[in-house]
């Protein structure tokens, strides 16, 4: 997985909130069985008409937006299904770090395993930074120190610190969990002891 | 100290803790399907690894497969590979996969249950949001994204952190013409898609312990849908006696060790909750969504919303874009609301319970001369039961056209779709733009209130239809 250290860009702002899965990444794209090429087809619905023209008025379509590696966007961002694809569609188009004031859980989670960091961010401080999109200025994140760093100001981001690490490292989760085998092996065998109808023998 | 039964659960699979509360959790069963297993079967193949418990996995095919003649196989060229992949990656891995010609082939949520493989006080995980189906058995279902599927694959765990605990009461019984879905989608409107956001639900209350089986299943299926990952319920006799005799539930003395344990999983009386809410299921009616998100809900009787009347900007502009998308007009009556299709089927409504609902307002009726409307049962048991019941036929007498076994519209990743401003009356579970093909409106209803609508031609109310 690549890491998260620094970031610097100019955000793209996309003020819709309960952006769904689906949205991000529509279904006639889950088909792959890749994990690449996905960016081409990010926000597919609203990025390209019914002839496959691209839609002006859509942030992403736009300069300098359309080489945004910050996206802001309104709560409960990536809620519905758990399909990875969104993502990996985020991350092939280009966008590291999204900003929202709430996440779908399952798609939280999934960014981490992509190497992208997810900030949460009270509404407030949102429309401040949503400034910065409208005036194509940049911002830049520090993970570490867990700042935003924008004109003159600093903001101070929450992270789960062992999810913070992982980032940091680019660290392998399987590798990490297969370093406790060992208690893995001893639950199990707890296990066919104590409900020993969960194996199927 | 006092525990919830999420607690219980979580206690008895703890295999490792962080000083930071990352916890390894132990995964009982793992449901997995063509489209989000791909990459981790691949991502096994380039490390070298195996799948540690080939025989606590199971595989099924669903989201791409076909509803029509499969005789002919999948004409699509990308469904078609991806559930090749998946045969053949099963056939590496030593995992068991109910294939395209298998009667048992169906749904996943729907194939679980009806094998056995589902049970109580397990954690169950799927790369599907939908596998909190599962937790009306008492379970902690949960859905996972592809690199998690990976992890459990290779590992037969999952790094977790503990969420909170909030239980939702309902108590009373629903009127006539009232089901489990109008409960679900009543709860999803009153708590909003990010309400239940971090925690595990636990639904409780005398009308929830009331409920069959196969309804708890459909609150249960939604719980996502109000953004809790998970939603269960505390098993019981019902259970215990659905679970009885199905080819992967336990068998002579381990069954009756599993009775035991299974009797012990409810939430003490006196364990507190994080959050709380209680509903009345006498006030219940049946439920519509207007738009495209599952918490924009109104009752039949009722208006669609008017974005004047909302005073916060972010919710009128929302609002606004809804009505835009699915070309409706503020203050207009629900049940004057025309539709072109109606689906029944899914993981929330494609049981034989939901079959017969539907069947038993469609009998000896015809449905409206402009609706098209499909029936596509949960598996090919359902399939086989409903055949059995001759409810297929009181579906085809009416106009509908009887399908194979699949996601189908619920997604539209195989052929069956809307095209753009079609509108349709659906028992899926989610009114997303596009959801159910590009520009097409969707309207999630219960069995009984598709049924009605195939014959009004309109959004109708099930009650009218009651004998």
């Amino acid at each position: 997985m690549q890491k998260f250290n620094t970031l610097k860009s100019i955000p793209a702002y996309l003020p819709i909130v309960n952006i769904d899965t689906d949205m991000i990444i529509p279904k006639q794209f889950l088909k792959t069985i890749k994990r690449t090429g996905l960016g081409k087809n990010l926000f597919f619905e609203m990025r390209y008409d019914d002839n496959g023209k691209e839609i002006n008025d859509f942030v992403l379509n736009q300069e300098p937006f359309n080489n945004s590696k910050i996206l802001i966007a309104g709560n409960n961002f990536g809620c519905g299904s758990s399909r990875e694809h969104a993502p990996w569609a985020l991350l092939d188009f280009g966008i590291t770090c999204v900003i929202s004031s709430s996440y779908a859980d399952i798609f939280y989670s999934n960014c981490f395993k992509n190497g992208i960091l997810p900030i949460i961010l009270e509404e407030e401080k949102i429309k401040e930074l949503s400034e910065y999109a409208n005036r194509k200025e940049e911002i830049a994140v520090d993970l570490n120190d867990q700042k935003i760093i924008y004109g003159n100001n600093e903001i101070k981001f929450e992270i789960d610190p062992f999810k913070k690490k992982c980032l940091l490292e680019g660290l392998d989760d399987i590798a990490l969990s297969l370093k406790k085998s060992d208690k893995i092996q001893n639950f199990e065998n707890q296990l066919k002891d104590k409900r020993p109808w969960v194996f199927n023998d | 100290m006092s525990t919830t039964l999420y607690d219980k659960i979580w206690n008895d699979h703890l295999v490792d803790q962080q000083e930071d509360g990352t916890a390894l959790l132990f995964v009982d069963r793992h449901l997995i399907h063509e489209v989000t297993s791909p990459q981790a079967f691949e991502g096994l193949r380039n490390s070298n690894r195996k799948v540690r418990h080939p025989n606590l996995t199971l595989a099924v095919a669903d989201h791409n497969v076909p509803t029509t003649d499969r005789t002919k196989g999948i004409s699509d060229e990308e469904s078609k590979i991806q559930v090749d992949t998946l045969e053949s990656n099963c056939k590496e891995f030593g995992v068991q996969l109910f294939g395209m010609d298998d009667k048992r082939q169906g749904i996943v949520h729907i194939i679980g249950p009806e094998q056995g493989f589902t049970q109580p006080g397990t954690v169950i995980v799927c790369g599907d949001s939908h596998t909190a189906t599962h937790g009306a058995f008492g379970s902690l279902a949960f859905g996972i994204g592809t690199s998690e599927v990976e992890h459990v694959l290779a590992t037969q765990t999952l790094v977790q952190k503990k969420a909170k605990n909030f239980r939702i009461n309902v108590n009373g019984t629903l009127p006539l013409g009232v089901t489990s879905k109008d409960v679900i989608l009543q709860i999803i409107g009153k708590i909003g898609t990010a309400g239940g956001t971090g925690c595990v639900v636990e639904y409780a209350g005398d009308l929830i312990r009331s409920l069959s089986v196969e309804q708890r299943m459909t609150i249960c299926n939604m719980t996502i849908e109000g953004g809790a990952r998970a939603g269960l319920i505390a098993p019981d006799e019902k259970i215990f006696e659905y679970l009885n005799g199905k080819p992967m539930s336990p068998k002579g003395e381990n069954w009756e060790k599993a009775l035991e344990y299974w009797k012990s999983l409810k939430t003490d009386a006196d364990a507190s909750f994080d959050k709380e809410i209680n509903l009345n299921a006498n006030e219940i009616l049946p439920m519509i969504t207007w738009g495209t998100s599952p918490q924009d809900v109104i009752t039949i009787d009722g208006k669609v919303p008017n974005p004047q009347n909302e005073k916060d900007e972010d919710k009128k502009n929302s609002i606004e874009r809804a009505l835009k998308y699915m070309g409706l007009t503020p203050d207009m009556a629900a049940t004057d609301i025309k539709i072109d299709k109606v689906f029944i089927g899914s993981c929330t409504n494609g049981r034989i319970e939901d079959l017969r609902e539907a069947a038993k307002i469609l009998k000896d009726k015809k449905i409206s001369s402009h609706v098209d409307a499909i029936v596509v049962p949960g598996s090919g048991l359902v399939k086989e039961q409903a055949e059995q019941e001759g409810l297929d036929k009181i579906f085809v007498n009416s106009g509908f056209e009887w399908r194979e076994p699949g996601c189908s519209m619920c997604l539209a990743m195989n052929a069956d779709k809307l095209k753009p401003e079609e509108r349709c009356a659906s028992t899926s579970n989610r009114n997303f733009e596009g959801r159910q093909g590009r520009g097409g409106r969707t309207h999630l209803v219960s069995p009984g209130m598709a049924a009605a609508a195939a014959i009004s031609g309109n959004l109708d109310d099930v009650r009218k239809y009651q004998n």
